[in-house]
């Protein structure tokens, strides 16, 4: 007989047993967490002025003391870069994922939800957009928007435009597979019971969307969101090591990489810190996705 | 099925022109096409007019975009150059083929985009058979013995390969099997180009030059096939079919070659077809970092100099082949598993 007497798990609750559960997931999130606190707090002990502070008199030396991850082609010193690039790589990773997440929800909720003529219309484009190769896309989009944000100050720091570019394009490039997602999560759920009953008591057309939908079809999108965050960063890493992306002197994991072809036998240090830094996180996000995934899907068993 | 490729291909039409659309309009802000008319020198300011009328750039976007579409011989042009429209144009537009002129080279793109398209096709395509092959032995593998070491090896290096980013792949691979190779006195493998100059292009020359290239593209690839073709032969594997061919008996060979395969097989297909398209394109980074003269570094190029009827040659190309290819897939569905049927 079932024991009534035990407290009921919420499904948050169960969710957080199914994650603990995945390993590869749990030491995902440790992983993502040190490396949260690798560039956050290495920040308080080198400033961004050392970060950028260029010497050609040390240029391209190997590790050593004074500059434990070795300097680069002008001298900076590679260690204070990887530690304020990675803040920007971050950065650009979740808000370009915030864009692509408020446009891929927006596109497929509308499409899913009102179908006909809406939904011809806007998976069609969304179709079309899935047609072109994305860093074909990004590079284009790159070129458009080049220069048009001014360098901007937050938090009494100075920011390249280009990292608002590299956001935005990012985010106008990747929300088409979301937009599928949540379009077929809407298309099953709009012909459930609460729904009618939702529309009975006389909820309008975007309460529903919002309210009731939406909410129901959140699993799916957390999961494509977190594994959105890995592609958004190795593709900030794709642009900016090809000379599109984010500007010098503000520094990113992916344009230290610029010139590490180049000084390929001399400076391995130019490719070997930043890039298994952009290795680590996609790694840690990925297998955090992962985890998610089956966490969210409330059939996984415990 | 007539019916249905045809309604396809309607259904394809206003879907390539969104695609072009967007990106000419797009493509008007890459830069000065101009810039590198004059050669070394700076162009004069009436040479600079002059050009604009005769290359048609003076023109509102949608008119240049109507040109690029479907030509201009059916319109007078200024072909001289001096503000008055006189002569008919040459141009039959993209619709009949005519990609344009490059503004770099002054030769057609169709020209320029095929002296680069067997490049990229030979490492991407090799590339291509070298992913599948790999990646079926190891799915499938990993499938038959789930949970087993060999299982959980490969899955934690599939995601280390997935989460791969491929500068550090592809530099890395250089740095260790061309520099220390060559540094510790082993054969080491080359790291640019398709050939050395001295040896001409021969097939020896290609193969050894394709090496590193085409572990680096695959690398990232078979973690991900291999993944999906695990996930899809697992399916199979527990369905009805397959525990009924084993109660009659048959050997376990058999039935997962010629029963499970056979049906996990179908979903590739589909991932196959959609990536064959994108090939066409080359690969962007890899091609930068090897030098290797293909469609991605034509793309790169091209892309630096603003010259936008080379750009919008290869974007079209490859969204056509997409479009084409997704026909295909479908149809080569119904002849795979007869219980699909578009009627």
């Amino acid at each position: 007989m079932t024991n009534f007497t035990k407290p009921a798990f919420s499904p948050t609750q169960l969710a957080i047993r199914r994650f603990r559960r995945h390993k590869m997931a749990v030491f995902g999130l440790f992983l993502l967490a040190a490396l949260v606190v690798y560039v956050v707090g290495g920040s308080l002990v080198f400033s961004e002025k050392y970060a950028n502070y260029i010497d050609t008199s040390i240029r391209l030396q190997l590790p050593s003391r004074q500059n434990p991850f070795g300097t680069d082609v002008v001298g900076r010193d590679i260690l204070a870069r990887t530690i304020y690039g990675g803040q920007i790589s971050l950065t650009i990773g979740l808000s370009a994922v915030l864009v692509s997440v408020c446009l891929g929800t927006l596109v497929g909720a509308f499409a899913g939800f009102y179908g006909g003529v809406i939904e011809g219309i806007l998976m069609r484009f969304t179709e079309a957009m899935l047609n072109i190769p994305q860093l074909f896309l990004l590079i284009v989009a790159s070129k458009y928007l080049a220069d048009r944000v001014r360098n901007f100050r937050v938090f009494g720091r100075e920011f390249s435009g280009s990292v608002v570019v590299i956001v935005v394009i990012i985010g106008l490039t990747s929300w088409m597979y979301l937009a599928r997602i949540v379009r077929s999560c809407f298309l099953s759920l709009k012909e459930q019971e609460f729904i009618t009953a939702a529309r009975c008591v006389g909820t309008t057309n975007i309460g529903i969307i919002f309210r009731h939908v939406l909410p129901n079809s959140l699993a799916p999108i957390i999961v494509a969101a977190t594994l959105g965050v890995a592609n958004a960063i190795l593709a900030e890493a794709y642009i900016s090591f090809l000379g599109f992306g984010v500007r010098q002197p503000t520094a990113t994991w992916g344009n230290m990489l610029e010139d590490a072809n180049r000084y390929l036998e001399s400076a391995p240090q130019l490719w070997i810190f930043p890039g298994f830094l952009i290795l680590l996180t996609v790694l840690s996000i990925n297998f955090l996705g992962d985890g998610l995934r089956d966490a969210l899907d409330p059939r996984t068993l415990i | 099925m007539t019916r249905y490729i045809i309604r396809r291909i309607l259904q394809a039409i206003p879907l390539l022109l969104i695609i072009s659309a967007l990106l000419f309009v797009l493509m008007q802000e890459m830069g000065d096409p101009l810039a590198t008319f004059g050669g070394r020198r700076v162009l004069r300011s009436e040479d600079r007019v002059r050009l604009t009328r005769q290359l048609g750039l003076d023109k509102p976007v949608y008119v240049q975009y109507l040109v690029w579409l479907v030509g201009n011989d059916w319109m007078k042009i200024d072909l001289d150059g001096d503000g008055v429209a006189e002569s008919y144009g040459t141009r039959k537009g993209m619709i009949r083929g005519d990609f344009g002129t490059s503004f770099v080279t002054r030769r057609p793109v169709i020209e320029v985009i095929k002296e680069r398209l067997p490049n990229t096709l030979l490492l991407m395509l090799t590339s291509q058979v070298v992913i599948l092959i790999v990646a079926l032995i190891i799915g499938i593998t990993s499938a038959l013995k789930q949970y087993s070491a060999f299982d959980h090896v490969t899955t934690g290096l599939s995601f280390v390969g997935y989460s791969m980013p491929i500068p550090l792949l592809a530099i890395g691979l250089m740095y260790l099997f061309a520099v220390n190779f060559k540094k510790w006195g082993l054969p080491y493998l080359p790291t640019v180009g398709m050939f050395e100059p001295g040896a001409g292009r021969t097939i020896p020359q290609l193969i050894w030059h394709m090496v590193l290239p085409v572990t680096a593209i695959s690398t990232i690839s078979i973690a991900a096939y291999s993944r999906y073709i695990r996930a899809s032969m697992l399916e199979v594997i527990n369905q009805d079919y397959i525990r009924t061919a084993r109660a009659k008996g048959l050997r376990e060979r058999i039935i997962m070659y010629r029963h499970a395969f056979k049906n996990a097989a179908l979903p590739l297909v589909t991932l196959v077809g959609l990536d064959l398209p994108m090939l066409l394109g080359g690969a962007i980074v890899t091609e930068g970092i090897f030098a290797w003269p293909g469609m991605g570094r034509l793309f790169l190029d091209h892309t630096v100099r603003a010259d936008f009827p080379v750009l919008m040659g290869i974007l079209m190309m490859i969204s056509v082949a997409v479009v084409i290819f997704q026909i295909i897939t479908d149809i080569a569905y119904t002849f795979l598993d007869p219980r699909i049927r578009y009627d």
